[in-house]
């Protein structure tokens, strides 16, 4: 059961219930989407940068609370972040819910995500908002079709 | 019969279910708390299956058909009758229509393959339905994209049934061959076979017969139901993994060439000319799975003891409670509500993932499926990406469904 707790932190399911940044950006963001068919998560993601850095980051969709979850603390997490800063993020958190590393004072809120670490099937759920953040900041983005960590 | 009401083990004289059979299937026996309610992805083993495969590696390991040793003719023997148990489990006429096959999968294949080579021609139609999984579309898929023939499909309606009118009204004078679940994986629902069977063979198409969900719930009848092939999972039906059967009519396995070459499905190999091996070596090339063999017929007599019919009472017992207590739930919604339907409740919650609900069932020691049940038609035919699914077994209870319900109630708590 503790595991349970680890997983579904209050903080995952708070954000999983009411999504921070959920809504779209206008013209001069940029835009990518993730869709994991199998399990039937899928989200847009906009993101408006300033010079190298992100000014605003909102997302729409609809997944698992995992999935949710972590597109919303995704959007907190970067705002304000160039996008060396913001990859270097992606790179820590991958490293958290595969378990490769422990969760740090860097990661702040997203060290929640530790106990993915403990359910292999769910490390797809909590990665599919950062790599389709990883194509949004891309040179292309909507040049290749939606992002899948399937 | 109603939630509450006595169920129908009792008498003595009444065959093993429930909770008094899990005793004989040692990792329930290990596992006194667990749920398992998975067994439409695979069922647990039985004592008599595991010690069947066991016996044959420590008392009669060699291969089969081809060694002059005594060990070679015991083999040989066990597997022979293993062949004879799944032959009277599906009541086929003779052994020799009976294929041992790596399971559904790979009987719907060989099949399907032979119909590409010798049968389908280019405009010619195959008729599958809404409901079938991955595994009984693709193949035919395939084989017409060898053949130029074309796939046609019978669509479902809104409790997940097939409907005989429309499934007639798509069998046309080109179907070559109509092939559908006996009961759908998904959705549990059970379709009308014998009726769909005799309007294919009406129209002068071939039958084949997925049956990998019914053989644990179902008596079997080939020759009862005319169809031309029958295909079973040997590990859905308390059998081991790897191994299954096909059934086919004898004409068909006659005119449909070998799928595959060597060992076994040989007479004589000269670099002109090879003949092949009677029926039914002829579709068994290699050596094959003989201890899954042999474990596969242990399984049909194991099922056979018990009864189908009596296996078939328990479960709908537990499907009617089981349904009734899901749908005590507010916000649960079943997906595939079939007049006629056996031992799967698919749902889905409102505002929870599946992911998420197979997550915290699993915490409360209740083992389900979350996803699409390799039947993404049938879920996008209900708008839906994935359900979880619970699905009954011989040895489930009512505490089983309590403890699924439970969990349910948990799950709504944690993400309402």
């Amino acid at each position: 059961m503790s595991q349970l707790g680890d997983l579904y932190q209050e903080l995952i399911l708070d954000h999983s219930k009411r999504p921070r940044n959920f809504g779209s950006l206008g013209e001069g963001s940029r835009k990518a989407e993730g869709f994991n068919r199998l399990c039937g998560d899928r989200l847009t993601l906009w993101v408006a940068l300033e010079g190298d850095r992100v000014r605003e980051v909102k997302f729409q969709g609809s997944g698992c609370a995992i999935s949710t979850a972590s597109a919303s603390l995704l959007t907190d997490a970067v705002k304000g972040k160039t996008r060396a800063e913001a990859e270097a993020l992606f790179e820590k958190f991958h490293q958290l819910v595969t378990g490769k590393a422990e969760a740090d004072a860097s990661l702040g809120k997203l060290g929640a995500f530790a106990g993915v670490s403990e359910y292999p099937a769910r490390v797809k759920c909590a990665s599919l908002a950062w790599h389709t953040l990883h194509q949004a900041l891309a040179e292309q983005p909507e040049a290749a079709g939606p992002v899948s960590t399937e | 019969m109603k939630p509450g009401s006595a169920g129908v083990a009792g008498t003595a004289c009444e065959p093993k279910l429930g909770a008094s059979i899990r005793e004989e299937f040692p990792l329930l026996a290990a596992n006194p708390s667990l749920a398992y309610l998975d067994n439409a992805a695979t069922t647990q083993k039985p004592r008599v299956v595991l010690e069947a495969l066991r016996n044959f590696y420590e008392h009669d390991c060699a291969n089969i058909h081809r060694s002059v040793h005594q060990l070679g003719e015991r083999a040989t023997e066990a597997y022979e009758a293993a062949r004879g148990e799944v032959r009277s489990f599906l009541h086929a006429p003779s052994t020799e229509e009976v294929i041992f096959v790596r399971g559904t999968t790979e009987a719907v294949n060989l099949v399907a393959n032979g119909f590409a080579r010798a049968v389908l021609k280019p405009g010619d139609e195959v008729l599958v339905t809404g409901l079938e999984h991955h595994s009984n579309i693709v193949p035919w898929q395939l084989a017409c994209e060898i053949s130029g023939a074309k796939l046609a499909v019978a669509p479902i309606n809104d409790r997940g049934e097939v409907e005989l009118e429309a499934f007639r009204q798509r069998l046309t004078p080109r179907t070559r061959m109509a092939a559908f679940a006996h009961i759908s994986n998904a959705l549990g629902t059970v379709n009308p076979v014998r009726e769909m069977i005799a309007a294919a063979r009406a129209a002068g198409a071939a039958t084949l017969i997925d049956g990998a969900q019914a053989a644990p719930h179902a008596a079997i009848d080939v020759q009862a139901l005319g169809c031309d092939f029958y295909a079973i999972s040997g590990h859905k039906m308390y059998g081991p993994t790897g191994i299954g059967a096909l059934f086919g009519r004898r004409e068909w396995l006659e005119r449909l060439p070998p799928w595959q070459g060597g060992g076994d499905m040989i007479r004589s190999v000269t670099f002109e000319k090879t003949t092949y091996n009677d029926l039914p070596y002829k579709f068994e090339a290699g050596t094959p799975h003989i201890a899954g063999g042999i474990g596969l017929g242990a399984a049909a007599a194991f099922l056979r003891g018990i009864g189908l019919e009596a296996i078939a009472a328990w479960e709908h017992d537990l499907l009617e409670y089981g349904s009734a207590r899901l749908e005590a739930i507010p916000g649960v919604r079943l997906i595939g509500t079939a007049r006629r339907k056996a031992a799967v409740l698919s749902f889905v919650v409102e505002g929870i993932h599946p992911h998420d609900v197979g997550t915290v069932l699993d915490a409360e020691g209740v083992a389900v499926r979350a996803g699409h049940h390799c039947a993404q038609p049938v879920m996008e035919r209900f708008g839906i990406a994935a359900t979880t699914r619970a699905s009954l077994g011989l040895y489930n209870t009512r505490a089983d469904l309590d403890q699924l319900a439970a969990g349910l109630r948990k799950a709504k708590e944690m993400f309402a």
